[in-house]
């Protein structure tokens, strides 16, 4: 297997984008990434694209075709695929590009996400947003994306004594860091009050403890690592990739307040990487709900189980802190166009890896994590990165 | 909802029927023709049955921000319910004060209206869970 480096990265800010279509925002995400990269479209082998629902989003299935044209290489008919696993559906399409400069299949390949959420309502994006559950099982019942991770965090604070505070302590966090960002769909601050005074979703959880519906797209170029200097004086190699699967219903899962998915491609990915959980400076984790990040801080083993909210609160993931968590603002703050998330994510670690990360960044950073969920855990993609000296 | 979707379920959002496993007895809800712990031995061995209609609340919520068709209820309870035998569904928890629920609670399951496919679409029905009365506790 050969060893994959990212050599370019690029994306579009989130948020509402009335302006400009699916294929416009994919587009401008995939051409900064292709100067970025310093490489030709014409090198282009492979282009995997992570996508949760054109289909119901905008009517348009097929986008990995789509875009790829509208990126001018229908001429040179390059392989292109679709990948989708709900909010996992970016980490997906990176996994699918590494295994296939991996592999010694393809040399320059192109990991794209790209979602398009504004142009319907919110009442129908949050049912689309639902149909990642169990459709039978879960939403027939009334179940909604938000409730399911209301009654993940009900449970949590039962079993482990987590306040309503900390669970506003990670939108105030991903909100600090968001204003930091110039690519964030909301680059201002909010105060724990705001949270905890914000109408309620799905008690314990407010309308400011759940991510926004965005429009966005990030993309990265990937090649083989001994390749890579011909392209880029800055290559960030992915050491580590791990991929997991779980129970679609969250209620046949083992324990609603562990996300064993994300248990299971953590350990894959850090073994893969041989690195320690304590060499990590900084994640990139899914922060969909404010609940989620407090579980992936937690079954990604950065802190002991059922301390991720007196953790959030004390400090111990802010920018300056043990390991800074959602640096770019994470999807509560930076936005959740859902296909693009995981790629998004890979964006901001290669940026922190270069030291471009401007007034967010972390200071020395050389080793770096994303992770992303579909459902409500039901896929989980975990990515380690490490800057090439 | 088409139709026959929703039809194709009937036996098991009208009676809890599920399934146990003829090889290692586990009980799972709703059917599946593989148990999640024997995998291929199971093929064949599946055999529906009833499951108790009386359990405990696991973990709720209650919903505010309610998707179309479950908007005149609003808010409501919805639950993660463990039966007495074991298997876990999700149901909306009625009959209930939002101040009242605790994980925990006892429930019991009853029979009524889920929802409804626009004004004049059809009307399906399937299980909710209601707080258990009491037995014979208190004179
Ligand atoms: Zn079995």
């Amino acid at each position: 297997m050969r060893d994959v480096a990212i050599i370019g990265v690029g994306d579009t800010r989130f948020g509402e984008i009335w302006d400009k279509s699916f294929r416009e925002i994919g587009i401008e995400a995939g051409l900064k990434a292709l100067e970025d990269a310093n490489v030709g479209a014409e090198q282009i082998d492979a282009l995997y694209v992570g996508n949760m629902s054109a289909g119901k989003f905008i009517d348009q299935e097929h986008v990995s075709a789509l875009v790829a044209d509208y990126a001018g290489l229908a001429n040179q008919h390059p392989a292109t695929f679709r990948l989708e696993g709900g909010g996992a559906g970016g980490g997906l399409a990176l996994a699918s590009a590494f295994m296939a400069v991996a592999s010694g299949l393809w040399d320059v390949v192109v990991a794209g996400g790209a979602e398009k959420m504004t142009d319907v309502g919110e009442e129908e994006a949050n049912r689309i947003l639902s149909s990642t559950a169990d459709q039978e099982w879960e939403t027939v019942f009334g179940a909604t994306h938000a409730a399911l991770h209301a009654m993940v965090a009900r449970r949590h604070m039962y079993d482990f004594g987590t306040t309503r505070e900390q669970l506003a302590a990670v939108a105030v966090k991903n909100h600090r860091n968001g204003a930091k960002n110039p690519n964030a769909q909301y680059q201002r601050e909010l105060t724990l009050e705001a949270v905890l005074e914000a109408p309620v979703v799905a008690d314990p959880l407010g309308v400011l403890d759940c991510a926004p519906l965005s429009d966005g797209a990030a993309v990265v170029v990937l090649c083989p690592m001994d390749m890579a200097r011909k392209f880029n004086d800055t290559p960030v190699r992915i050491v580590g990739l791990g991929v997991a699967s779980d129970t679609i219903a969250l209620h046949d899962r083992r324990d609603i307040t562990t996300m064993d998915s994300t248990v299971v491609a953590g350990k894959r990915a850090l073994h893969m990487a041989k690195v320690g959980t304590d060499e990590i400076q900084l994640a990139e984790v899914h922060d969909n709900y404010t609940i989620s990040e407090i579980l992936a801080i937690e079954d990604l083993r950065f802190v002991e189980k059922g301390k991720g909210g007196p953790a959030t609160e004390e400090g111990v993931t802010e920018l300056d802190g043990d390991i800074a968590v959602n640096p770019s603002g994470g999807l509560k703050a930076r936005g959740q166009p859902v296909g693009a998330t995981g790629i998004a994510q890979a964006v901001e670690v290669v940026r922190q890896l270069r030291g471009e990360a401007d007034a967010r960044q972390v200071d020395g950073a050389e080793v770096g994590l994303t992770h992303v969920q579909g459902g409500t855990g039901a896929t989980a993609v975990v990515h380690v990165f490490r800057r090439e000296n | 909802m088409a139709i026959p979707r929703f039809w194709r379920e009937i036996q098991s959002r009208y009676n809890l029927v599920g399934t146990r496993c003829g090889n290692c007895g586990t009980l799972d809800f709703p059917p599946r023709d593989v148990c999640p712990k024997c995998g291929r031995k199971s093929v064949g061995k599946m055999e529906k049955v009833p499951l108790s209609d009386s359990g405990t609340v696991v973990s709720y919520t209650t919903i505010h921000h309610a998707p179309k068709g479950f908007d005149g209820t609003k808010p409501y309870l919805l639950a993660i319910v463990e039966l007495k035998d074991g298997a876990r569904l999700t149901s909306q928890i009625i009959d209930c004060d939002p101040a009242d629920i605790a994980i925990g609670m006892p429930v019991e399951a009853t029979f009524r209206k889920l929802g409804q496919d626009g004004a004049s679409g059809i009307i399906y029905y399937g299980y909710k869970f209601r707080p258990s009365l009491p037995a014979t506790e208190e004179t």
